[in-house]
């Protein structure tokens, strides 16, 4: 009785100690983020170089599931009032997030009231100008980004009489590789995962036609879709023609149907350039990736891609002492020789100018092509309007939406202009509501 | 002489009850009541604008057809699991309850699949059906059967009918397995002697003796269709292809969850409380009575 009474007291002696810690303790910086694998050890040993180089500030990083999951647990800690400081957000969150104004700390504010350097210009603007304001603020900083590149089996290739130096550029020469193709892969000529990123937003970007009015959504949330425009239509079609006979084959919405790649099934595939480590590392055969194909008879076309992947959000209301070790975090990671350490270590596409400029002079490229493919993409042409990027509320789930038609229209349900007319008044309902919660 | 104990006062039964009602009231009516009340909201994501709306959320709803098409999934899947799940239990049960060898054995092994998470039994069937490289759809298309649940609704429906009711197929085993053990041996050994046959002693003593398990089991099993399946659905199928797979509950998860549209995500949870209610009402009032206890 004695005893426990005693190291109950102790315990409690011990508790309170540990919640009075002195004043000497270090500022914690949480940090949540989706990754996972081989891209979680960069954002553990990122964490731990920014704690080393410097005793005032810890970045905490924090494991919390898939994109979704991530953000929901940002949304989910923010309403309970204990949102983390760094919140990792994919690209289609971006409106969302954005339209929380009491939610979020804009980076270029956070960076101009902490005193730190920070010249928006020294960033790619293909990268940056996805989560930037039409006045070219900065809202949120950049952090893993990729483009969707094709990448192709050198092997098939060759077998089924092609030449794999030379893939095929414009949408009607891959279906016409496709079919060669399928000669000898009789499951899949071609294939595309992520199938609304490539075969709505990216195509739209690289024709450089708009999916929704008012910039894509940059100008205003009062925005409509337009993809049941002639290209998206006409393309979708194409599928739909070349799904009878499996020269197309359907890989699922997400990334999941990646394998199919790398088995060997499909030799001809379009997905994220994310997708490099994975090829390395599991692909049994001569590969390669090319530029996305894009329709010759489109005016403008190919324009630029936009990109996919991640990037870091501040949370609102923290103390200002916090707010100056984010932004001592975001100079740690702008850093050119950090930035050209994780290019060409980990895939994820450089995020200011200079990195890139040096990694080209390093002459890297010459030995691995494949790293450059998606930044050749990005910069082919100086974005308009209709491939800066995309902002609109909800896409998330408008993603779902517009898949769940491009599935009723492969399985013959519903014919492409049908599909496509309902993927627009669907997603207009959303974009409504989102525009309802966020105008008050 | 009245011999009954008699508790004078109120307070004593009240606390006896105090926390059991504490319970329910604290982890079951709180959230329902919440679900009410942000059902009559518009509100963004993050909490920062809230407008009252009545019954917006609610004509909104009822004004797409897409609802009533996923009532229709929901109906179709529900009464496939719960058929399935309980017929092969009870067969399940009806074997193991022989006498054998191994049994002990056989039973612990049919128990166990109930230990799996909902999601990670959908993760499971997704990889053994993965249309291309799929260990089971590997065989299915060597045998010559065109296996897609990508595209095909059909084949997706009978991928997470399988996995939801492989899933509970060793909850409905125990308890059928505990009715049958539960049976008076002398009942079966008597007709066994008056030359019924095992097909007819099953039927007419048997089953009619587990009913009050059959319907404990029926009850459970429709909750459990309609509110435990959502995991399955999201890794396998994520409700496609076009709707195929998406049900009630799992409209109710991705709305809320992916679409950040909390008001019309309760709506729907609040009509789905509702349906599962009057299910439950309606099997207690017409099912029970044919249940011989």
């Amino acid at each position: 009785m004695n005893i426990n009474r005693r190291l109950l007291c102790g315990a409690a002696f011990a508790l309170s100690a540990l919640a009075t810690t002195p004043a000497f303790a270090q500022v914690e910086l949480q940090w949540w983020h989706a990754m996972t694998g081989a891209n979680n050890d960069v954002i553990v040993r990122l964490a731990e170089e920014f704690n080393q180089s410097q005793k005032e500030f810890k970045v905490v990083p924090t494991y919390k599931g898939s994109y979704p999951d991530t953000l929901n647990a940002g949304i989910a800690a923010f309403r309970a009032g204990n949102a983390p400081h760094i919140l990792q957000v994919f690209e289609v969150g971006t409106a969302t997030m954005m339209g929380a104004k009491g939610a979020i700390k804009p980076v270029q504010d956070l960076m101009k009231e902490a005193g730190e350097t920070f010249d928006p210009k020294s960033y790619l603007p293909a990268i940056t100008g996805y989560y930037s304001t039409v006045k070219g603020e900065m809202l949120s900083f950049p952090f893993n980004s990729s483009s969707a590149v094709m990448w192709i089996n050198k092997d098939q290739f060759r077998k089924a009489g092609l030449d794999p130096d030379k893939p095929p550029k414009t949408w009607p020469e891959v279906f016409e590789a496709a079919k060669k193709l399928k000669t000898v892969s009789p499951t899949c000529g071609f294939s595309s995962a992520w199938i609304t990123w490539l075969n709505i937003e990216q195509l739209g970007a690289w024709h450089n036609t708009p999916i929704g009015s008012k910039a894509n959504g940059m100008d205003g949330f009062d925005t409509t879709f337009q993809i049941n425009q002639p290209l998206f239509v006409r393309h979708l079609q194409n599928l739909m023609d070349l799904q009878k006979d499996k020269t197309f084959d359907y890989s699922g919405r997400t990334n999941t149907g990646e394998g199919r790649f790398t088995s060997g099934e499909c030799p001809l595939f379009l997905t994220s350039s994310a997708f490099f480590g994975n090829v390395k590392a599991n692909a049994k055969f001569e590969w390669t990736n090319a530029v996305m194909p894009y329709y010759p008879d489109v005016a403008g076309a190919p324009q630029n891609s936009i990109i996919g992947g991640a990037s870091l959000w501040v949370m609102g209301g923290k103390k200002a002492d916090e707010y100056k070790g984010v932004a001592k975090f975001f100079t740690f990671l702008s850093n050119v020789d950090r930035q050209v350490k994780l290019h060409t270590e980990s895939g994820y596409l450089p995020i200011t100018k200079a990195a890139y400029e040096k990694v080209k002079a390093s002459g890297f490229y010459q030995q691995n092509p494949h790293l450059e493919t998606p930044l050749i993409q990005l910069n082919n042409k100086e974005p308009t309007e209709n491939s800066r990027g995309l902002r609109f509320g909800g896409l998330v789930q408008i993603r779902d939406m517009w898949a769940e038609e491009y599935e009723a229209a492969l399985t013959g349900k519903k014919t492409a202009k049908e599909a496509m007319d309902a993927a627009v008044s669907r997603g207009n309902e959303v974009l409504r509501q989102f525009e309802r919660t966020v105008s008050r | 002489m009245e011999k009954r104990v008699v508790f004078h006062g109120k307070l004593l039964p009240f606390l006896l009850l105090a926390p059991q009602l504490l319970v329910t009231l604290i982890f079951f009516y709180l959230p329902a009541g919440q679900a009410v009340w942000q059902s009559f909201l518009v509100q963004d994501a993050f909490g920062l604008s809230t407008e009252f709306v009545w019954f917006e959320n609610y004509q909104i709803l009822f004004s797409k057809a897409d609802y009533y098409r996923t009532m229709l999934t929901t109906a179709i899947f529900s009464s496939l699991v719960a058929f399935f799940s309980l017929s092969i239990a009870l067969l399940f049960a009806v074997q193991a309850d022989k006498h054998i060898k191994f049994a002990t054995g056989y039973k612990t092994l049919l128990i166990w699949p109930y230990a799996v998470a909902p999601a990670i039994a959908g993760v499971l069937w997704l990889f053994m059906f993965q249309p291309s490289l799929g260990l089971v759809s590997q065989s299915i298309r060597a045998a010559g059967f065109e296996w897609n649940p990508l595209l095909n609704q059909n084949h997706a429906m009978a991928l997470v009918v399988m996995a939801a009711t492989w899933k509970q197929i060793s909850y409905n085993f125990l308890f059928f397995l505990a009715g049958l053990q539960a049976i008076p041996k002398s009942v079966i050994e008597a007709a066994a002697i008056d030359g019924a046959t095992p097909m007819r002693r099953f039927w007419t003593i048997i089953f009619p003796l587990l009913s009050p398990t059959t319907f404990f089991l029926l009850v459970v099993n429709i909750v459990y269709v309609f509110f435990d399946t959502f995991g399955i659905i999201d890794a396998a199928t994520q409700g496609g292809p076009a709707k195929g797979t998406e049900t009630l509950v799992y409209k109710v998860f991705s709305d809320g969850k992916s679409g950040g549209d909390l008001g019309g995500s309760a709506a729907q949870s609040v009509v789905l409380m509702v349906i599962v209610i009057a299910l439950t009402a309606i099997q207690f009032r017409y099912v029970e009575r044919k249940v011989q206890y």
